[in-house]
């Protein structure tokens, strides 16, 4: 199984600039949208009956929601007289987990190159130094088998963050997590818990070939029983880390190969995130663009565009990709009538066709328009860049996507 | 005994005062002639496989050797017996409460009162009374589909067992599991794994967190063995190899018992696996791999109480590999037509609750009548089990949504901002989730 080096490299070109690459992305993509415009628009209608449910009750809980980066235009420039430490989205997750194993001695580490070598994308960095090498276990290239033994010590009283090295190869592992992870909760008449963390990189890269470019929270998001969040930012990595660490259920954390060199200021006490909610990242009034992951940047780099347009669109970042967070989507429904969901799963079976229908049959009522969906292709991620380009949603497409939606 | 490099090779002492197994004559067929091993009489076309030959008279004196371990340590005690008494008695109710219990799930399946796939364990007592009665509650055990004898085995009571099979809200898992799903968190019973080999990963990680008890909590008290039972077709599967490695690797406190019963539902254990001795693939990880008569359950128990003890002293795995037969069809769905009659007619006559009852008499331990009223009970244990699960409740409504999530939160936020868990059709069972 090859291992993925590359995003170390490739993140750093990318959160350094933060233009990200516009005028090389968006001329290829503005040619191939033209030819691919009947594709991309798929009108979805459903009949049912809506059934929004109305009230304004206030949630039990409030956590911190906002970020230093969810402003609109975050920028990776920040001064050293700001509170808090600034760090990359990697040292956030790593910061997250070390913070967890020092709480609580449950908390253990188990994967491929996790330990000594201090993981493929250093997540977990000297943390085997620190904690040993049973807490921090670098398992043989066995990933149903050691998926599975984070299930049995996890059912036995530990607290097991499982290292997919690359989240494709995770696949291997498909029928402990289905099995296991889902239902062995449920199938025992509740007896047995299973607070496990699985979690690892995957989304397109830059050119790693089919194998390692996969989405898979398509695959998993119909298991029962099982979160699954995806982190997009310094700040919400290690919230989020931290909370499917201390959550009792088994959650699936998504991360991204080009995400990881993001650089962020984050506050330097101590917080956690809610599992099930979504962040707000440019508050707007005319179009809701629902996204996740890395397809955040793409859209927050069309927003700029919108905005020189005349359009305020309303960017949220749904993080819980099981479930959803209804409340701050159907909110944004409700104020804007028009929803676009851009991500990077696959169009068929995709988070985005779930959502579709999440919203069509709850908040039906409030939309003026179809819920337009913009997926990557359903292609094998192509090698060559030229092709891999058009495989994933560009940010001039989503530009297309909402003058369309907004006519 | 600590387990030195040098012993890996042949983690079996006495396999080397066996003789050479070149010595023996190569046209040696294993599997025509009146070889102990492998007892089916399933036909295989030989190409002149002289090395399963040789393999074959190599594992035919480690049998032997058990034994003969057995038997020494057993000259030198005050007694001459294998077991005492009361341990003769336990061992034979256990039996007969996994045989007889089985036979009753048989009836209420044809009656109606189970459905679904269910796999009896007819046959195979020595093997689950023989490991499972040696073991402490802190201990855990992981098993298969085929996990009714094992759970009772455990302790989990034949009521409980029962009425989740009748699917009753009164079972081991709230009739949310199963035949195949068997759990009790009170008796440290993992499951119950309805997959092939998917139960060998949890048992290992069952076996780490003890280890990670003893190291990491420095908790003296951690040394409780997790046992995973699993059988012959599980062999060929990755998750066998792999979890052998791990466990040797880090000597985890788990002992891997191969249930050999000779068939994967229709597929002969020889047509299936290229080397069909599977306790030899324990010093091929290093670890110590013992074959034993799995229709014996003094011997079963012997091999057993040294494995155990050896991973609860912490030095590691240990691979058994118990020949047993199955009586019945693979389950009860199977119609058991392609096992040859005389197959099946030479182990029956190796009953192992009869060979122990032999043993019982023949060393005067017990009274036909003491056995009798044994049956007796168990009888009564069953009548009651079955009368219990027919009386249970089926489960309510309000019972479906309950164990999806162990924190509720999981269904997430509904629209009007609450935790949609908090709806009272959620307790109701009627959310549309």
């Amino acid at each position: 199984m090859a291992t993925i080096f590359q995003g170390v490299g490739a993140a750093t070109a990318f959160s350094a600039s933060n233009s990200f690459d516009s005028q090389k992305l968006h001329l290829p993509s503005r040619r191939s949208l033209s030819e691919r415009k009947a594709s991309i628009f798929v009108v979805r209608s459903d009949a049912r009956v809506n059934q929004a449910r109305n009230g304004g009750a206030r949630r039990a809980e409030s956590l911190i929601s906002t970020a230093v980066a969810t402003k609109p235009d975050s920028s990776a420039a920040s001064t050293s007289s700001k509170p808090g430490h600034e760090l990359l989205l990697f040292e956030a997750l790593r910061e997250g987990l070390e913070e967890e194993m020092d709480r609580d001695p449950s908390v253990c580490v188990m994967g491929e190159d996790v330990g000594h070598y201090g993981g493929s994308y250093k997540v977990t960095k000297d943390l085997a130094q620190k904690y040993g090498d049973l807490r921090v276990l670098d398992t043989p290239i066995a990933e149903n088998s050691f998926t599975g033994m984070g299930i049995g010590a996890a059912m036995t009283g530990l607290r097991p963050v499982v290292e997919g090295m690359n989240m494709g190869f995770l696949l291997l592992a498909f029928n402990q997590i289905s099995n296991n992870c889902g239902m062995l909760h449920y199938t025992s008449g509740g007896q047995f818990k299973i607070p496990i963390v699985i979690r690892g990189p995957g989304g397109v890269g830059r050119q790693l070939g089919a194998e390692h470019s996969q989405r898979l929270e398509s695959y998993f998001q119909s298991i029962p029983g099982i979160q699954m969040v995806a982190c997009s930012t310094p700040y919400n990595a290690k919230g989020l880390m931290k909370a499917a660490i201390r959550s009792e259920n088994p959650v699936i954390l998504f991360e991204h190969v080009l995400l990881y060199n993001l650089k962020e200021r984050i506050p330097d006490e101590e917080y956690v995130l809610s599992l099930e909610e979504a962040e707000m990242v440019r508050p707007g009034e005319h179009v809701t663009i629902l996204t996740y992951s890395r397809m955040r940047y793409h859209v927050m780099q069309a927003a700029k565009t919108l905005v020189n347009r005349g359009y305020d669109p309303e960017v949220i970042d749904i993080r819980s990709l099981k479930p959803f967070d209804l409340y701050t989507i159907g909110n944004s429904v409700k104020k804007t009538h028009r929803v676009l969901i851009v991500e990077e799963c696959m169009r068929t079976g995709g988070i985005g066709a779930s959502l579709t229908a999440a919203i069509n049959e709850n908040f039906n009522d409030y939309l003026d328009a179809p819920v337009v969906c913009l997926s990557s292709q359903d292609v094998p991620t192509p090698y060559a860049s030229t092709l891999e380009d058009w495989t994933v949603v560009q940010p001039a497409q989503i530009v297309t996507a909402v003058e369309q939606l907004c006519q | 005994m600590s387990f030195s490099a040098a012993k890996c090779v042949q983690p079996l002492p006495l396999n080397s005062t066996t003789p050479r197994s070149t010595e023996k004559p190569l046209s040696f067929d294993p599997f025509r002639t009146s070889s102990s091993f492998l007892g089916s009489t399933h036909k295989l076309r030989f190409n002149g496989l002289s090395k399963t030959a040789q393999h074959n008279s190599h594992s035919r004196s480690a049998v032997v050797a058990v034994s003969d371990v057995v038997q020494e340590k057993k000259t030198k005690a005050i007694s001459n017996l294998l077991i005492t008494r009361e341990e003769g008695l336990e061992l034979y109710e256990d039996m007969v409460l996994g045989r007889a219990f089985e036979d009753m799930c048989a009836q209420m399946y044809y009656r109606g009162k189970m459905f679904g796939f269910v796999h009896l364990y007819n046959g195979q007592e020595a093997v689950s009374t023989g490991f499972i009665k040696l073991l402490k509650k802190e201990d855990s055990v992981v098993s298969t589909y085929r996990d009714h004898v094992h759970a009772l085995s455990k302790g989990v009571p034949a009521r409980a067992v029962m009425s989740e099979l009748f699917g009753k809200a009164t079972g081991c898992c709230r009739g949310q599991g199963g035949s195949m799903h068997m759990f009790s968190k009170e008796h440290n019973l993992l499951g119950g794994f309805a997959f092939i080999g998917e139960g060998i990963p949890v048992a290992t990680g069952a076996a780490f967190s003890t280890k990670y008890r003893r190291e990491v909590y420095k908790d003296p008290n951690a040394d409780q063995v997790t046992l995973a039972f699993f059988g012959d077709g599980t062999c060929n599967n990755g998750q066998f190899f792999e979890c052998l490695n791990m466990a040797a690797l880090w000597k985890l406190p788990i002992v891997f018992v191969v249930e050999n019963n000779l068939w994967a539902i229709g597929m002969s254990h020889l047509r299936a696996t290229s080397d069909p001795e599977i306790w030899k693939k324990g010093p091929a990880f290093g670890m110590p791999g013992v074959h034993v008569d799995g229709m014996d359950v003094l011997k079963v128990r012997e091999v057993a109480k040294e494995a155990i003890e050896r991973a609860r002293r912490g030095e590691g795995p240990t691979l058994v590999e118990c020949e047993t037969y199955r009586f019945r069809g693979h389950s009860l769905a199977d119609p058991d037509e392609l096992r040859d009659p005389a197959e099946k007619k030479r182990y029956a006559e190796r009953d192992p609750i009869s060979a122990l009852k032999k043993y019982i008499f023949e060393n005067k331990l017990a009274s036909e009548e003491e056995l009798k009223a044994i049956d007796k009970k168990i009888d009564e244990i069953i009548d009651d089990a079955v009368e219990f699960a027919d009386e249970s409740p089926l489960p309510l409504r309000s019972q479906l949504l309950e164990n999806v999530f162990a924190d509720p939160k999981g269904f997430g936020i509904g629209p009007d901002g609450r935790y949609r868990c908090e709806d009272p059709k959620f307790t109701e069972g009627t959310a549309h989730v």
